[in-house]
Parts: structure tokens; C-alpha cells; sequence
């Protein structure tokens, strides 16, 4: 198969951007290792580590009682240290991340200083039980405490807690702050609705309905947002609570916000507001100003946190001091004596073991220590920049179109965009060209989360992160494979071609009698079809 | 700011000015035009101006870290719920890769050695567990255990679970959250089954009372949360079945070495700790939670979670992965999936398979007979100071309750005392389980060595007599 990147390399220069000579196209293609897996790797008695034997003195006689002894050893690999460690350094290869360019819209991709890595893997972090005694941890509690008063400045909350564990643990903390909200009031059995809009995260819904709402989704009206009149009409005496972000993931900044709250708030519900989109936002608005009961920062997003492939994260939720009673324990409180922990009597008692990941806080605190009141703002300005930067330059590829075009006002740090002409015009889908740049060291952009509202949406998100040079370099090879897809549409449809590997078929992964978790579930269902196949 | 900020590339003058020029504005304020000036907030950030120099940053942050005393340097026996083991060197390389550590999701192609590494966590740890189907983990313990709860419901269609009352409060409280206290839809009523004094395991004659066709599921753990091992964990689960229940097993998997898989005494879902599987305490913040059972339809199209699947591509032979189930998520289908997910300890998982790659199956039984040797040895001695009665003196794993009734001091009298000698003692109990009295849990791993114990022995003695 022809070498994608040849084009770039080799071909005219058709998109002004992509061109060897003048150093803005890269000779990219990812490490391929063929490293087979670790459960397929090693011999028999081999050892990767030893743990030590009983301590002097111990044994003599089984200490465990009879029958529960494990008789089949589990079937694990036998490796050495060093094999062990390059297989796994050989997987890292594999994973482009963020050594590439990952402008994956509504996860604000952004730098994450390693020197907080090096903080918070120090003993005093790392070797760290939860269950010492308050005195003993009180540098990390005060860590906390500013934090927290740091969240407060803000957003204009009363209260910032930590134990959740992500955006969707945070938007769950909330629906259960709701029911002992409503509870308290003796309302609970009336309040069975939340209020969402199509445009806010899935987790919105989702955990509402964990919780045990009922789910009410306003669709998005011309104007972008779904309209006042939409509301009113699912307002009652049965909302407890509306939970919603704003901007939305397409840019589009909702200015009867404001209303919004109060209509909920006249008929008795709570409003939660998801700043999931805080980014462009920071620094200009603070939700408890707009009225919000509540509200939630993602710490691995908006505040450089590293985001792990998904976790460790913190979804830092922040309520105002009318809802302080019920916020999970323990609290972490500032006495005449330092800082202590302090269960919350009529709390929700706990959406997750522990304070949260702490040392995500650590990270959080020193990011925005480095940051700082200018930085914020700085980081908004330039990430809203970025965006309409991009946005302009998209705009002038043939076949990328807006999301709600009509609307002229500028979006805020991201836009959500649209292949859905191209397509049509193609075959070429928006998957398809996700994959073909990656080719170019380029990682997914998102698409959009459930509902798309635009066909073949693409949503990249710039952040303060990424320089000029990266933005041109992403713009350009989405040019170039966009065009590329109009000559030679078998090229872009079969992407990748400079991957770890090629397109994946994903005929198998709903089909239970191949779908596989497990290496064991895997060997078994082959041998089942090899024998069903007469082999 | 006057200079550029080193984590943000065009914080120069020439990118703004260039970006300025092409969108076609002189002034960035333009770009917020959308926000209603009433919504502006009118008070500047009460935060201090940034510092851009890493040293100072890191100075001030070490300094206020310094102020934490840790398992490091002290001799620690605190367990329940977040145990101190050892972490080998190779976990904290691969932790720190840049592309397992910052990114969030790429391509099926662009990912694939980060989606290998998960699938080598699930088959290892369905390995350990002897479960076939295995989810990408959860927040926690707790949550995975309150997930798993939710499946038997939607299983089930009854709304009642039977937990044990030797459950840890901090574990069951999670538990109580994800099954909706209040007046929600669809409540799960949490019964509490007693424990037998005498034994420390559950109370068969009491379980048998309180499981009945409403029972969704019941919840045990072995080693339960006070360390005892529930040796009748097979009467259990028959008991459950009998009445139509699941049985949902939760598991330290660093006890699997040595002790029995779940499904083996009966179990249809198995959860647990990821956490000793290489992650460091981290203040709590290295708690990880994960879901197995077996490969049957019926349980897979419960799961709440994500899960990678071996599959092809195409190209003729080439291994890839992808996600299974992801229609049934809430990404995929929002209010309408099976409970909700997001943002997980996805980091770990990776750990995670490094620890179990490296200590295959030798190692799993080694680290088993260590702790279950070591734990044995330390109860022993503690049992000999004057006034120290062990609780349930064997059939334990890992943890043992030491009571200090006899003694006439509490347990936080004496970890005060053991505290200023560099000793973090047993979790206090006598809050959570007053019913025994002025009690403590004590934590002994691989980590620890006889002169460890011998100084813990030496300082109770004298905290007793002092």
C-alpha cells in the first residue's frame, strides 16, 4: 500500500500547508513493535519480582483455615524485570497521546507540568495512608483548604469538596445532593424531574436518572440553545433541579442563563451548572454570580492536571453555603490548631472512599499557583483566540461548515464543526478522516458526544496549550486529507496506513460469541469457531 | 502578564497579534462578545498574580508538604480500605510515560498500545478472580460494589441487597449512595446481616432470616473488611441461589495467590480493590474498583463500564482492539444505559497490568503466604502483650482486630502514644463497630520484618503499662 505520508512528503503542495521543503510537514510514522501480548510472552519460572519471604519467626502451621486454599495457579505470565518493563515501554511507544497533537474538543487538552509530578510522587503525598491522624497530614489538608478557597474566588461558591472521582462522579454527587436537598423539605416525592439540555454532557442525564429522576432533555432551538418558552414549559412544582454547561461544546454561549435560574429557582429546583466548558470562561463569570445553587471544575481538564487515559481525576463540585449541609464527608475545616477533618452530620455521606485523589489536588493547587489571577485569564483570552483562529482558517477548507452557521457571534473556546456536505459529496466520513491524520502524527479529534445535532461533527479544541506552529500543522493536515479524500478516497477510507496498526473491524466487539475481555475468553472463542469449522 | 508564561506557547505578543490579525479583531475582549455584560463578574480574581518560575512554585509546594509525616519514614499498620504495599520500581516507570500519563482517547490505530495494556489487565485480573468478562475499573471499592449492585437489581428486578455488618462504614457508605437512599425510583434497600461474635464471619442462621425473593443480591467479602476469611462463603452463595439472589463477591485480588477464586465457592460477580496491585497509597487517592464475571450475555449486558475487546483489522491477521458494549454506556445512550461512567482510574490499569505482569503466578502465591505468615506472626506477638486480646485469632488474612478493652486505655490513647514513637497503630474501630469494644485493626503485608513488629510490641507494652 502506498505510503500516505508520501503525499505530504512528496506530492504538490495542493493545501499550502503541508510541504517537506519548508519544514512544515513531518516525516511521521508510529513505533510499530509487533509486541505480542504479555499473557503470550516469558518461561516458565521466570520472575519479574520477589517478594520477600515471612519474617523471621513467622510460620509453622497453615494460618489459613481449610478449604480456602487456592489449588490452580492463575495463569499469569512468567518474565523477567527487563522484559517486563520494555513490553510496557514498548506499549507506551505505541500510544501516540499527547507527544502527537491531541486538540480533542470538549477535553481541554493542555500542558501538565511535570514538575507537579514530581511533588505529588513524593512520600509525603504518595506514601500518604488516608486513615492517619489529621495532625500528621496537615500540609495536604492546607493544600485543600486554599484550594478550596481558590475554587471559591472562581465561582463565588461557599464550599468545594473533592472525593468525586470525574465530571460524571461530580454531576452524581449532585443529583444526590439534590434528593437530601428535596428530602430535607419534605419534597422529595413531588421533585421527580431534572432538567437538561441535549447540549450537556451525557453525564448529566445519566446520573440524574442513577439517582432516580426523571430525565427531561430540552432539545436545541434556532438560536442555540433551547428557548425560554421550552423551559417554562417543563418547569413545575415536580423540577428538582436543572443541570446544565454553558458554553456548550459548539462554542455557543446561552445569555438567558441568568432567566434560566431563575425560572427553576421560582418553582423550587436546584440549578448545577457543569463548567466543563470552563476554559474560555474562566475568570470573566462566576457561576454562583449567574445564580447557581452549584457547580463543577474537572481538575484533569481545566486545571492542568494530567488526565491518566481517563483517571486519576477529580470533579471538584462547589456548592453555596445553603447546600454546605449536605455535601459528602469528611470536610476539611481550618480550626485555631491547623486543619482537621470533619464529618458533615446531614451529608450525603460518601460518593467515593476517602477525600478524592489528592494528589490531583496537589497538582491543581500548584498548577494554578503558577498560573495565577493573570494566567487564568490569560489562558481564557488565548484559548477563545485559538478557537476563532481556527475557526477562520477552517472555515476557508471546501466542505467544513459550522455548526448553526446563522449565528454570527463569536464562539467561545471551541466551535463544533461539520463534515456532513463533504460526505455527502465523498463517501468520506468524519471517522475516516479522524483516521487518516493520525497518520501525521495528528491524534482524534472528538467528534461530539450523543446527540452529534450537526451530521459528521468534529469538535478540536485548541486550549492555551498548543502553539501557533501545532494549530497550523493540525489545520493543515486536515486540509490536506480532506482533499486528499476527493482524489483518492479508497486512501483516506482505509486509513490508517502509518499506525501501530491498520483500521480496526469492529464486526466482533457487539458479538457475543466474539467479543473478548480476557486473553482466556479470547483463546476460548477461537477454539470454538476453529472446531465449528471442521479445522 | 508581562512575560510569556512557560505553559502556554502563544502567550507572546507575536502569536496574539498574529491570531488577532487573521480572526480580524484589534482588542480580545471582542471574542466574548456572546456573554451578556451583565453576567461579567464586576470583582477581579481574588487570587495572586502567577509565578512563573517552576522553582518558586515547587519550593512553596514542598515546603507545605513537608509538613506531612508519612508511611515512609514512620512504621505503619493502617489498612481498611487502602493498604500499604511495595510498589516496584517498574510501576513508577510506567506511571510516568508521557502517553499512558496525559492523554485522553485517540484512535483504535493511534492507541493501541495503551488499549494492549488494558486488555492485559483484564485478562490478568480475570486470571486472579477466575472471571472470563472483565470491565475497565471504576472510581473505587465502593463503587464497583454499588455498580455491581445496581446489575443484580436490573438482573434481578428485586430491590434489596444483604450486606454483612462487618462492612467497612467508609465502603458501605459509597454502597448506600449508589443504591439511593430517599425516595428515588428505584431505591435499594441495604440489609444488614449480623456477624457471629464468636467466628468474625457472617452469621448464617441471620442470613438465612433476611435473604427472601426480594433479595437482588447478596454482598460479601472475603477477607471481610475485619480481616476474617469467610470460610462458609460457599453456604452463601447456595443460600442466595436458592432464592433466586446473586452473589456478589468482593476480593483483595493480592489474596488470590493463596486463596480460592469467587466463582469457585459460587460467586456471579466479583468485585474489589485495584489499589495493592502497585499503586501507592496516594492519601487514598490510588483506590481503584473493578467488575468481573463470567463471558455470559446476561451479565455483560449489565455492565455500566468500559471494556476493551480483542478484535481484528483489515488487514488479514492483524490483532487490534476496540471498545465492546459501548452502545450500553452512558456515552453511548445517556439516561437510557445501564447507570453512568466517565473518567475512571485509568491510569492504574496500566500499573495495575505492570504489578501483575511482574509478579506472575509464583509471585501472587509468594506475596500470599508472606502476608498470611506475617499477619499470623504479628497477631501472635501482639496477643502476648498484657491486656491485648486478638479478636478472632486465625483464620485471617492481612488484617486482625486487637482488642485494648483490657487494658483500660482507648485505642486513641494508645495510637497517641505509639504516634510519638513513629508507630502509625491499627485503625480505631471503636467508633464504627462499638459493639467491640475498644478495638483496633491492625495491618501487617510483606512489607513489614519481625524487628518491625518487635518494636510495635515493644511500644504497646509500654503504652498498656505506661
Amino acid at each position: 500500500m502506498n505510503d500516505g505520508m508520501s503525499h505530504g512528503v512528496n506530492g504538490t503542495n495542493t493545501t499550502g500547508g503541508l510541504n517537506r521543503a519548508d519544514g512544515t510537514a513531518r516525516r511521521y510514522h508510529a513505533a510499530v513493535w509487533d509486541e505480542p501480548l504479555i499473557m503470550e510472552q516469558g518461561a516458565p519460572g521466570r520472575r519479574g519480582t520477589v517478594p520477600p519471604g515471612p519474617m523471621e519467626g513467622a510460620g509453622g502451621g497453615d494460618p489459613l483455615p481449610a478449604g480456602v486454599r487456592r489449588t490452580t495457579p492463575p495463569d499469569l505470565p512468567e518474565a523477567a524485570e527487563p522484559d517486563v518493563l520494555r513490553h510496557y515501554l514498548r506499549l507506551s511507544q505505541q500510544t501516540m497521546g499527547m507527544v502527537g497533537i491531541s486538540l480533542f474538543g470538549t477535553c481541554t487538552m493542555k500542558y501538565n507540568p511535570r514538575v507537579n509530578e514530581l511533588l505529588a510522587a513524593r512520600d509525603q503525598v504518595a506514601e500518604v495512608h488516608p486513615h492517619q491522624d489529621d495532625g500528621s497530614i496537615q500540609g495536604l489538608l492546607e493544600i485543600v483548604h486554599r484550594f478550596d478557597l481558590m475554587l471559591r474566588e472562581l465561582s463565588g461558591m461557599g464550599r468545594f469538596v473533592f472525593q468525586a472521582g470525574g465530571g460524571a462522579a461530580a454531576a452524581y454527587l449532585h443529583a444526590c445532593v439534590t434528593r437530601a436537598y428535596h428530602e430535607s423539605r419534605g419534597e422529595l416525592a413531588q421533585r421527580r424531574d431534572v432538567i437538561t439540555t441535549a447540549q450537556a454532557h451525557p453525564c448529566n442525564p445519566a446520573t440524574a436518572a442513577a439517582a432516580g429522576f426523571n430525565v427531561i432533555t430540552l432539545p436545541v432551538e434556532r438560536d442555540g440553545h433551547p428557548s425560554l418558552e421550552a423551559l417554562r414549559a417543563v418547569v413545575s412544582d415536580r423540577t428538582a433541579s436543572l443541570m446544565i454547561n454553558n458554553p456548550d461544546d459548539m462554542g455557543i454561549y446561552n445569555p438567558h442563563i441568568k432567566q434560566w435560574v431563575d425560572i427553576v429557582h421560582e418553582a423550587g429546583g436546584l440549578c448545577f451548572y457543569d463548567h466543563a466548558n470552563f476554559n474560555g470562561v474562566m475568570g470573566r463569570i462566576k457561576a454562583a454570580e449567574l445564580g447557581f445553587d452549584a457547580c463543577m471544575f474537572m481538575l484533569h481538564k481545566t486545571f492542568g492536571v494530567p488526565k491518566g487515559g481517563g483517571g486519576p481525576a477529580v470533579g471538584a463540585y462547589g456548592c453555596t453555603p445553603e447546600l454546605e449541609r449536605f455535601l459528602p464527608g469528611p470536610l476539611v475545616v481550618q480550626t485555631d490548631s491547623g486543619y482537621e477533618r470533619r464529618e458533615n452530620p446531614e451529608g450525603i455521606g460518601r460518593v467515593r472512599e476517602f477525600l478524592g485523589n489528592l494528589p490531583q489536588v496537589v497538582k491543581a493547587y500548584s498548577w494554578l499557583l503558577a498560573m495565577g489571577a493573570d494566567g487564568i485569564r490569560e489562558a481564557a483570552d488565548i484559548s477563545v483566540l485559538a478557537n476563532n483562529y481556527m475557526e477562520a482558517r477552517l472555515l476557508a477548507v471546501p466542505g467544513v461548515t459550522k455548526s448553526f452557521d446563522h449565528l454570527t457571534l463569536r464562539r467561545l473556546e471551541m466551535t463544533r464543526f461539520s463534515l456532513g456536505e463533504y460526505t455527502e459529496q465523498t463517501g468520506v466520513t468524519a471517522v475516516d478522516v479522524q483516521n487518516r491524520m493520525t497518520d501525521f502524527g495528528v491524534d482524534a479529534f472528538w467528534l461530539s458526544h450523543e446527540p452529534w445535532i450537526v451530521p459528521e461533527p468534529f469538535t478540536p479544541e485548541a486550549g492555551e496549550g498548543w502553539s501557533l506552529e501545532d494549530i497550523d500543522y493540525w489545520i493543515d493536515v486536515l486540509a490536506y486529507v480532506m482533499e486528499e479524500g476527493r482524489t483518492s478516497p479508497a486512501m483516506v477510507k482505509s486509513a490508517p496506513h502509518n499506525q501501530v496498526v491498520a483500521q480496526i473491524d469492529g464486526s466482533s466487539l457487539d458479538d457475543p460469541s466474539r467479543w473478548a475481555t480476557t486473553w482466556r475468553a479470547y483463546q476460548r472463542k477461537n477454539a470454538q469457531r476453529a472446531n465449528a469449522a471442521g479445522r | 502578564m508581562t512575560v510569556a508564561h512557560p505553559y502556554m506557547p502563544n502567550s507572546t505578543p507575536d502569536a496574539k497579534t498574529a491570531m488577532m490579525r487573521a480572526v480580524g479583531i484589534t482588542d480580545v475582549d471582542e471574542l466574548f462578545e456572546q456573554i451578556p455584560a451583565d453576567h461579567l463578574t464586576a470583582k477581579p480574581i481574588g487570587l495572586d498574580a502567577g509565578i512563573a518560575a517552576e522553582s518558586t512554585v515547587r519550593r512553596h509546594v514542598r515546603r507545605l508538604l513537608d509538613r506531612n509525616d508519612s508511611c515512609a519514614e514512620n512504621l505503619n499498620f493502617l489498612g481498611a480500605g487502602c493498604w500499604q504495599h511495595y510498589v516496584p520500581a517498574v510501576c513508577d516507570e510506567i506511571a510516568s510515560r508521557s502517553e499512558f500519563l496525559t492523554p485522553v482517547w485517540g484512535t483504535p490505530s493511534s492507541d493501541h498500545g495503551r488499549n494492549q495494556a488494558w486488555f492485559e489487565y483484564a485478562s490478568q485480573l480475570g486470571e486472579l478472580v477466575g472471571m472470563e468478562f472483565v470491565g475497565l475499573p471504576v472510581y473505587s471499592w465502593g463503587a464497583a460494589a454499588g455498580h455491581a449492585v445496581r446489575m443484580a437489581a436490573r438482573l434481578t428486578g428485586r430491590h434489596e441487597v444483604v450486606v454483612p455488618s462487618t462492612l467497612d462504614p467508609e465502603r458501605l457508605a459509597v454502597i448506600r449512595t449508589y443504591c439511593g437512599p430517599g425516595e428515588g425510583n428505584d431505591p435499594i434497600t441495604v440489609v444488614v446481616a449480623r456477624h457471629d461474635p464468636a467466628t468474625g464471619r457472617v452469621d448464617l442462621a441471620d442470613l438465612e432470616a433476611k435473604v427472601g425473593e426480594a433479595t437482588a443480591a447478596v454482598y460479601l467479602e472475603t477477607p471481610n473488611h475485619l480481616g476474617v476469611i469467610e470460610a462458609d462463603a460457599a453456604a452463601v452463595a447456595r443460600l442466595a441461589r436458592s432464592h433466586g439472589a446473586e452473589t456478589i463477591v468482593g476480593v483483595d485480588p493480592i489474596s488470590l495467590g493463596v486463596l480460592m477464586p469467587p466463582p469457585e465457592y459460587g460467586a456471579d460477580i466479583v468485585v474489589g480493590t485495584t489499589q495493592p496491585l502497585g499503586v501507592h497509597l496516594n492519601a487514598g487517592g490510588g483506590v481503584g474498583g473493578f467488575i468481573a464475571t463470567r463471558d455470559d450475555e446476561r451479565y455483560a449486558r449489565e455492565y455500566p463500564t468500559l471494556q476493551v475487546s480483542l478484535c481484528d483489522t483489515i488487514v488479514p491477521g492483524e490483532r487490534a482492539f476496540g471498545m465492546t458494549l459501548f452502545h450500553q454506556t452512558s456515552y453511548g445512550s445517556r439516561e437510557d444505559g445501564n447507570d453512568w461512567t466517565g473518567n475512571s482510574v485509568y491510569l492504574w490499569t496500566v500499573v495495575n497490568a505492570v504489578y501483575m505482569a511482574l509478579m506472575g503466578p509464583q509471585g501472587f502465591a509468594d506475596i500470599g503466604e508472606t502476608i498470611a505468615a506475617n499477619s499470623a506472626y504479628a497477631a501472635r506477638r501482639i496477643g502476648e502483650v498484657p491486656g491485648l486480646r486478638v479478636l478472632w485469632p486465625s483464620g485471617f488474612f492481612k488484617e486482625f482486630v486487637v482488642d485494648f478493652t483490657g487494658t483500660g486505655r482507648s485505642v486513641a490513647a494508645v495510637n497517641g502514644f505509639l504516634r510519638d514513637r513513629g508507630i502509625f497503630g491499627g485503625k480505631d474501630l471503636s467508633a464504627d463497630f462499638p459493639e467491640l469494644g475498644q478495638a483496633a485493626l491492625y495491618c501487617v503485608t510483606e512489607i513489614h520484618t519481625a524487628d518491625d513488629i518487635t518494636a510495635l510490641v515493644s511500644a504497646l507494652n509500654e503504652a498498656v503499662t505506661a
